[in-house]
Formats: C-alpha cells, structure tokens, sequence
C-alpha cells in the first residue's frame, strides 16, 4: 500500500518537473528558432550577416571579453587577500564585493551616468583630454564589468577557504616565491572553479541588457551591443530580424551551458567536488 | 597565527592594493554619486518625487509580481530540485543542464521569446485566450517573465543541501511509523529551509531589478504595468537625472533590505550546523 503511493507520488513530481521545464524552459528557446526561421532562410541569414548586427556583435565580443579578463584579475587578487591573510574589515569587504549582486541593472547604468555623465564634476576632466566614456565603448565595459563583478571572487573565495593556508605556508616556509607558490600550489586546487566562474561571467556579460541600454545612448553601428540590437530591430517591428539576432544569443546561451556541463561532469571525475 | 601567516605567505599588498583599488574604482565611487546626487535634490523634493502616484503604482508593481514570481519558484523550485536529486529517470541530466537557462540566456532574448509566446496569436497565449485569460500586456505578463528570469535560484539553493542530507533519520523515521508526508515535514523540510529562504531571497531580489525581459511582455501602460526600473528609465530618457536617482535610492534601500536578511539567515544556518 506504502509502496503504490510512494511511486504515485515520485511520477507525480517527475511529471511536474517534466511539464515546468518544458513549458517554461524548452518552449521560449523553441520559439526563438521557430520564428527566426519562419520567413525563411534567405531573410535570416540577411539580418545575420547585416552590417549592424555584425557591428553589435563585435563589439558584444569585446566588452564581454573586457569585463571577463578584467573581473578574473580581479576576483583571483581579491580571493588571495580575502582567504590568505587575516584583516581587520574582512567581512565589510566581502559584502562590498557582493554589492553589484544587489543592483538593479538599470541602477548600475545609472550610477556611471551619474558618475562620468554630462552633469558630472569629473565631466569636464574627462573631456579636457578628449576622453568619452558614457555613450561609447569605455561605458559600455564599464556597466559590463560592474554587473558581472563578483562572479569569480564569489566562486573562488569558498574553494580557497576551505583548503586552508598550511600547504602555501609550507611552500612559502621553503623558499618559493609568490608567482611559484601561486602557479605550483595554489593554481591546481582552484582551475576548475576557475574555469566555471569564467564560462558563468561569459554568459551573464554577453546577455546584460538593461545597463548596457542605460549607458550606450543607442548609437547604431557604435554603442549597440547584440541585446541592445534585438530591442531595437523588435521596436521597429523585424520580427523575423529580432528573432534571427535573439538564435545567435540563444545558440551562445546554448553552447555555454553544455561547456559548463562538460567542466562540471569532468572537475567530479577527477575528484574535485569544489565546483558548485 | 593570523598575523603570522600574513609574514609567512607573499602577496598581500599586491593582492589587497589591487582589490581595494579596483573595488573603489569600480563600485564604491560610481555608487557614492548616488547618495550625493540625491542629497543634492532636497527632502522635500525627494518625498514628492518618491510619493508621486504613478512612482507608487510602479514600486507596487514591481513588488508584488517580484513576490509573486519568487513564492512560484519556490514550489516548483523545491518540487525540481526533490526530483533532481532524489529520482533517476530519462532525461533528468537534460533537465539538470537547462536549469541555469535563464542565466545564460540574454535577457532581451528571454523578453521577446515569451511576449512571442503569451500573445494572444502565440503558442501559448492562443490557447489561454480560450478561456478568455490575458497574459501578455498585462501583470500576468510580468509574472511570467520574472518567473522564467528566477527559476534557477531556489533549485541551485536547494538542490545542494538535499544531495548532502544524511538518511539516517528519515530510516529511523519510516521505521517508526510515519508517512511520507510527515517525514518530509517533520524531517526533511526544517533541514532545507535556511535554503529554501535563500534561495527564494535571491531570486526576490533579482525579480526586483528585472528590466530586460519585462519591457516588452508586460506593456508598459502607465499605474497598471510599469515597473520601478522602467520609471528609472523613462526619467533617464528626459534627463532628469535627480528624480531617477530618488527612485533608484528606494529600490536600492529595498534591495539591501533583501541581502541583509540572506546574510542573517545563512549566518544563522551556519551557527546552527557548528552546533
């Protein structure tokens, strides 16, 4: 009697679960193909290969490529001091890390608006030597690299944490330097979350939307990111255009969460339950 | 110990220059101008712009389909993340992989792909006009798109705590005598509720400052469907800096609010398991 119900209940929740990803998940990524194909191939591969989605895709590439290497410096430098040496403010620093978590996308442009803006005192800094960083290419990464900030500290700080200092107090203790001690001990322990925290800044640097819109003016062919492109193209009513740009997205959405699948099915066969 | 470790190990200024310069650099600086701007606006000037009636319909907005969406997540999250981890059936790793979808899609992509859906001519939406039920274009919208923007958090919250759940007292349970339901309930479910509450604070918080994919499903008609960030926005667009500032203070005060509690349960959950 138990048992009839104990498998009752288990299809019931499988089914659930079932019906939840398919209508929530599977369904939107379907009708992305779907209509981006639905006037055929001719029209998409015309707003694919259009000079402006080409334009926003370049530079998407490069201010996803700026907020990656940039956040990863930085989240490796502020692991090191956060989990290898004790100081007063600890915690303060940890939680200021996590501010941009918290923030609304459209704050995050908002601040640098406020921040290097028209009406802002280092305004007329900036511009006395001709440098232009809301509404052009250096907003963009900026509002870029602060929504993605945290991502690699967050991932790398609990790893390093729960190793302890004893095996680079060792290597430390017997000569090696801080480049050695970092490449030889520390570097092995940390990769795969290294490498996850990497692909998860990729994908949410690629996709950000509403910081980017707050500070790129929406100059076509110069501050338009891919996202930005497809607001635009929808606004305009190209559909078929809109959703052709969205199946690049989607197809990058797609790719990045198998290789992150891949990175976390191959860090447990080696043995390193630190991912996730 | 401590202070002995910091002679022992090198790195420490490179490493505490470089994070504290670029923290500043990144976030604390650009986030200061907002407490400036906004005291530059004045109490009086920032209370009428805060109270306005249709700032007010936008925070209600925003709020109870935020809260809405992350209450949804919750139960589906925990019923996703119970089926995750507890069952083996086909397609399960497929399931597993798609969770962190959301994430990874943009959220424009996200925004166009369900207003396409729940349109009265969409694959869904036709089917939901049958019964005369409306989602595109109106809050139903809003909770759709905030839904899809969190489902990742209380799965991924949950999901972890229910692999490392030792069995030993659900077995001294069932041999007792209790029925499932009460073993989840007595047992299982104090265990996974410093989770659950994250994970539902987190996907709450997020749902909050949604902008990408909201803007176009929910229609944007003033007191009815505009969310807090778009009114950020639409003051952006006219250039009236301070009283986008004013809006973006509350929210952010709201959102802090929201972390805050995170930290405090988790610190709590922490202390307990020291125990």
């Amino acid at each position: 009697m138990r048992k009839a119900e104990n498998k009752w209940g288990r299809r019931a929740l499988i089914a659930i679960s079932m019906a939840f990803v398919l209508l929530m998940l599977i369904t939107p990524l379907l009708v992305v193909l779907f209509e981006a194909f639905s006037s055929g191939l001719a029209l998409y591969w015309r707003a694919v290969s259009d000079k402006y989605t080409l334009l926003a895709a370049k530079l998407t590439l490069t201010a996803t490529f700026a907020a990656v290497l940039l956040n990863t410096a930085f989240g490796l430098a502020a692991a090191w001091a956060i989990t290898r040496f004790s100081f007063r403010g600890k915690g303060l620093l940890t939680t200021f890390i996590d501010i941009p978590f918290a923030v609304s996308p459209v704050i995050a442009g908002l601040v640098f608006i406020l921040t290097f803006g028209r009406l802002s005192p280092l305004h007329s800094f900036l511009d006395s030597y001709g440098l232009k960083i809301v509404f052009a290419t250096p907003g963009i990464i900026l509002a870029t690299v602060f929504v993605t900030f945290p991502f690699v500290a967050r991932e790398i700080i609990p790893v390093l944490e729960a190793r302890g200092t004893d095996e680079e107090q060792a290597a430390a203790l017997m000569g090696a330097g801080f480049f050695t001690i970092f490449r030889r001990v520390t570097f092995p322990h940390i990769r795969w979350a290294l490498l996850y925290s990497v692909i998860l800044c990729t994908a949410r640097a690629m996709g950000e939307f509403g910081a980017v819109s707050v500070v790129s003016g929406h100059l076509r062919g110069k501050t338009n990111t891919l996202p930005l492109h497809v607001e635009i193209l929808y606004n305009e009513y190209q559909f078929t255009a809109a959703f052709a740009v969205s199946s690049l997205l989607a197809a990058a959405a797609v790719i990045i969460l198998i290789v992150r699948n891949i990175v976390e099915f191959t860090a447990r066969k080696e043995g390193d339950g630190n991912v996730r | 110990m401590a202070s002995a470790s910091k002679r022992i190990i090198p790195g420490f200024g490179l490493s505490f220059g470089l994070t504290l310069a670029y923290l500043g650099l990144i976030v604390i600086i650009p986030m200061s101008f907002i407490a400036i701007k906004s005291s530059g606006l004045g109490w009086s000037a920032f209370w009428d712009t805060v109270l306005d009636p249709r700032i007010l319909a936008g925070y209600r907005v925003s709020f109870s389909s935020a809260l809405i969406a992350a209450l949804i997540n919750s139960v589906f999250g925990l019923i996703l993340a119970w089926a995750l981890t507890r069952y083996r059936f086909p397609g399960r790793r497929v399931i597993d992989a798609l969770i962190e979808l959301p994430f990874a899609l943009p959220t424009a992509v996200a925004g166009i792909a369900l207003t396409s859906l729940y349109s009265d001519k969409g694959w869904i939406g036709k089917e939901l006009a049958v019964f005369g039920l409306k989602v595109a274009y109106t809050e139903l919208g809003i909770i759709v798109a905030l839904t899809f923007i969190t489902i990742p958090f209380v799965v991924r919250s949950v999901q972890p705590v229910l692999e490392q759940l030792d069995g030993v007292y659900e077995e001294a349970g069932r041999i007792l005598g209790a029925s499932p339901g009460r073993i989840f309930l007595r047992i299982i479910f104090p265990e996974i509720t410093p989770a659950l509450l994250t994970g539902f604070g987190l996907a709450f918080a997020r749902a909050l400052g949604e902008y990408g994919s909201v803007i176009f499903i929910a229609g944007n008609m003033p007191f009815k469907t505009e969310i807090a960030p778009l009114l950020i926005m639409s003051k952006l667009e006219q250039f009236n800096y301070a009283e986008a500032t004013a809006v973006a203070l509350v929210m952010l005060v709201a959102s802090f609010i929201i972390m805050f509690a995170i930290n405090c349960i988790q610190a709590r959950a922490a202390a307990f398991v020291k125990e």
